[in-house]
């Protein structure tokens, strides 16, 4: 194999370190040593430093994988779907184990974290393709085509709606656009934005984001003209937009469905927000899990290009911008916007420290504005229709409309787009879900809301959501969920800062403790501590939101987990001697005896 | 020269030039705020986060936070000081650290911090971690007492800045990655440097072993941060 020429393509930019892997990955199937070693002598780095990056991302290898990689997905609600059954066909049909790769080299079996298809689980990548709904019964069809060695891409039988059947697609994707309004899935004509954009001042663009009140649709709800006007005033001989579609959240996909549907306003809101940021080159950082729509993306690019909505003289009026696309390599807090820069100058997915914010010190350590795929589409429409029009919609803070994705217990999972302001109760109603207990708002470090909460609002000041809405009826198990919640956490933690990296697995220690009944009151008030003691002294979003899977269930459902607990105890060992030697006495056929009763 | 940053720390008034960290501000009053990762002279990563405190009702790292004007700081109040103890012990479950066995006893900043927030019995359960010790020609790597506070990898690097020591995996699976090649080269005096960079017991230098005896090592006979505390 030809590393060199690998290198060469990317002109040894070390910004490029994650591409040059993948590539080597795409033909080899995994980065051997030697190539290791070639790469890390070509981009003077240490051998170290380049296994420290492999070993970051999920879907990079260092060591051999079988000719068909399946990432079956581990969501909360592709369990609720079936995953168990899917996942023993997998490992009946591949004859391992998860986590392993079969004596004969076709399979590898390993889990994933959510890659945005909640609202069609089971699912799973094989290599890079999506299979959708599967069930024991595709498990076998699909092992049986490997068998005979079929191209993964040959296996896709049925596309999915819309864009997901564009030849350069054909994904079994679905849409499931269930509602459409007039931001997003409104009236739109590629080119008219820009086109008016490029008659107003740059601070014209940012007053009237400023005015329609637009709040980043990402999950932090930052003033969008306010980050933009940051940007634009720091000096930097270059600056940066970056378009975060990592879209890792459990639960959430509407940026897929709005990168499948409506990629021109998304490309052309980066064009807007360039103008008005003062930027030439806009990144698109893509989750590796959606990578079956770059050639999709790259033609709609080009496409723009040719009609002068992008290049190096937009609508004719002298602007250069260009967007070129990055992909992620499988990590959550790449979502994170400093993580997300550090991976995109390919190196390890770890937050930054901030100040400096990424406004002043961005990718290249030049000021970049990051902003998520629905803010930037919406930007676009803002420009289009005004900021009057804009905060007509919602309400008086919270102007507009949001994508949802609904998934889980209802009658109709997929994408909504409704005007801020929804109640929890009207949701349910809207999207068929019946003996609802629970609706977990704004993902797993969003907010677990019970029935008394139904009539609280979906908005920035109330329930705030980057769009995941997971939904769970009565017959579901309340720790079930949590325990799925926390071991996300626990996999997509960087590993950075104590509290997030040692502390999570300690309060999934004391959840499990309490789950299994051998919990006390005590016990209740050490994880509520823990909890916020993780909280508060984390380092980046992640760390501080990932015990609100317990300190929101326990706030909402405190009687689930008062039932669970002992009344009476002070302390009860987290182990169990009984429960530890019932095999043994089984065996043996005879009794466990009491400490007391030898006395 | 520019004006003096006004702050108070626990209700104390303070000042500080311009740039400066809340942890090096507070050092420059003589107030002690305990860390573990950071250390002087390397670029700071708030990785420990035992720095922790509370200003204006907000939690901070205090190595990696710039001071500014009218920052009200809590540094020792019980609410803060259960933090850092809990990040402590979190410390003391995580790994596999039997200090009257370990050569940097005495000398360890997290024995030291424990001693300091006379620590016990940790609140966690121990995790009892599986993890292993790596030979290099100059010196060893006990990962089972390692922190992850990345000293080695700040401090320790090629003269055309390759990192000998790296970061591997993620999430509880982090470690500190040795690459053989360029640690071969490591000299004596770098090997030593290495070692006594390190926080705690897991660089350790080969042929040489418990140098100075009980009674004159770092922390036997006065408190981590009494050093600080003395200058105020
Ligand atoms: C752990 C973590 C994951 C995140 N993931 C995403 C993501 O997938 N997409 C996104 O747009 N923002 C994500 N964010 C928020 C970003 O840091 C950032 O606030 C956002 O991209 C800014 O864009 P906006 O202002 O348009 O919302 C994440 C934050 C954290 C802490
Ligand atoms: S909070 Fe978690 S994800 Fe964020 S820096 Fe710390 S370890 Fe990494």
């Amino acid at each position: 194999m030809n590393y060199k020429k690998i290198l060469q393509k990317y002109r040894k930019d070390r910004t490029r370190l994650i591409e040059i892997l993948k590539e080597i990955q795409a033909t080899e199937g995994y980065i051997p040593e030697k190539g290791i070693l070639s790469v890390a002598d070509e981009l003077g780095l240490s051998r170290a430093e380049v296994e420290g990056v492999i070993s970051f991302y999920h879907f990079l290898s260092a060591r051999p994988l079988g000719k068909y990689v399946i990432y079956l997905n581990n969501s909360i609600t592709a369990e609720m779907a079936g995953r168990e059954k899917v996942a023993r066909a997998w490992e009946q049909e591949a004859g391992c184990s998860f986590g392993q790769t079969s004596a004969d080299g076709l399979f590898t079996l390993l889990e994933t974290s959510c890659i945005g298809m909640n609202d069609q689980e089971p699912a799973a990548l094989i290599n890079r393709v999506v299979f959708t709904r599967l069930n024991p019964e595709k498990v076998s069809q699909l092992a049986g085509w490997m068998r005979e060695g079929r191209a993964v891409e040959d296996m896709v039988e049925e596309t999915g709606d819309g864009a997901n059947n564009h030849q350069l697609v054909r994904a079994m994707v679905r849409n499931n656009i269930r509602k459409t309004g007039p931001v997003v899935f409104g009236d739109y004509s590629a080119g008219q934005a820009i086109r008016k954009a490029l008659e107003t001042t740059p601070e014209g663009i940012i007053d009237e984001v400023k005015k329609a009140n637009l709040l980043g649709r990402g999950g932090a709800g930052f003033p969008t003209g306010l980050k933009w006007e940051f940007c634009r005033k720091e000096k930097g001989e270059q600056r940066f937009v970056i378009c975060n579609a990592d879209e890792g959240e459990p639960g959430t996909f509407k940026d897929r469905v709005i990168l499948t549907e409506r990629p021109e306003m998304v490309f052309e809101g980066m064009a807007i927000a360039g103008y008005a940021v003062g930027a030439r080159l806009g990144i698109l950082y893509l989750r590796h899990e959606y990578s079956y729509l770059r050639r999709y993306l790259e033609h709609v690019l080009q496409k723009m290009r040719e009609q002068g909505w992008l290049g190096q003289n937009i609508a004719g009026r002298g602007f250069a911008f260009d967007i070129e696309i990055k992909m992620g390599a499988g990590a959550y807090v790449c979502g994170e916007e400093s993580a997300l820069i550090e991976s995109a100058e390919g190196k390890r997915g770890e937050p930054r420290d901030r100040p400096p914010f990424p406004v002043q010190k961005g990718y290249l350590n030049l000021p970049s504005t990051v902003n998520n795929v629905e803010t930037l589409a919406t930007a676009t429409q803002i420009i289009v229709h005004g900021a009057n029009w804009f905060r007509s919609m919602g309400t008086p803070v919270s102007t507009g409309t949001k994508l949802l994705s609904v998934s889980g217990d209802c009658q109709k999972p997929g994408i909504y787009e409704v005007e801020y302001g929804l109640t929890i109760k009207e949701l349910l109603e809207m999207v068929g879900a019946e003996d609802t207990l629970a609706v977990q708002v704004g993902g797993p470090s969003g907010n677990c809301i019970s029935e008394a909460g139904f009539g609280r609002k979906i908005c920035f000041s109330d329930l705030p959501t980057g769009g995941s809405i997971i939904i769970f009826n009565r017959s579901r198990d309340l720790f079930a969920v949590v325990r799925n919640f926390l071991d996300f956490f626990i996999e997509e933690s960087c590993g950075w800062c104590v509290p997030c990296r040692a502390g999570n697995v300690l309060l999934k220690k004391k959840f499990e403790k309490i789950a299994s009944g051998l919990g006390t009151v005590q016990d209740l008030k050490e994880i509520e501590a823990w909890g916020k003691i993780i909280k508060s002294t984390s380092r980046c979003g992640l760390g501080q939101t990932s015990p609100n899977p317990v300190l929101t269930t326990l706030s909402n459902f405190r009687e689930v987990y008062e039932s669970r607990v002992s009344k009476e105890a002070d302390f009860i060992p987290e182990f169990d001697l009984n429960r530890a030697v019932a095999e043994a006495c089984a065996i043996t056929g005879r009794k466990f005896q009491e400490e007391q009763e030898h006395a | 020269m520019p004006d003096k940053i006004k702050f108070t720390i626990d209700g104390k008034d303070c000042q500080a030039d311009p740039g400066m960290t809340i942890y090096e501000a507070a050092r420059a009053s003589g107030i002690y705020i305990p860390v573990l990762c950071h250390f002087e002279g390397l670029k700071p990563v708030g990785s420990c986060r035992i720095c922790s405190v509370r200003v204006n009702g907000r939690w901070m790292a205090s190595c990696t936070q710039p001071v500014t004007p009218g920052m009200v700081i809590e540094n020792t109040s019980p609410e803060v000081e259960e933090h850092r103890r809990a990040i402590i012990e979190m410390l003391f479950v995580e790994g596999n650290h039997f200090c009257p066995a370990c050569e940097k006893s005495g000398n360890c900043e997290l024995q030291a911090l424990a001693y300091r927030y006379q620590i016990m019995v940790p609140q966690f359960p121990y995790l009892f971690p599986k993890k292993d010790i790596e030979a290099f020609p100059k010196f060893l790597l006990e990962h089972n007492r390692c922190v992850q506070c990345q000293r080695c990898i700040r401090a320790i690097q090629t003269p055309d800045g390759k990192k000998i020591f790296a970061m591997k995996n993620r999430s509880g699976r982090v470690r500190i990655n040795v690459d053989r090649k360029l640690a071969a080269s490591l000299s004596d005096e770098e090997a030593r440097k290495a070692m006594d960079i390190c926080p705690v017991g897991a660089i350790l230098k080969k042929e040489v072993g418990f140098r100075v005896p009980i009674g004159q090592r770092r922390y036997d006979k006065k408190p981590i941060g009494s050093e600080i505390e003395e200058k105020r």
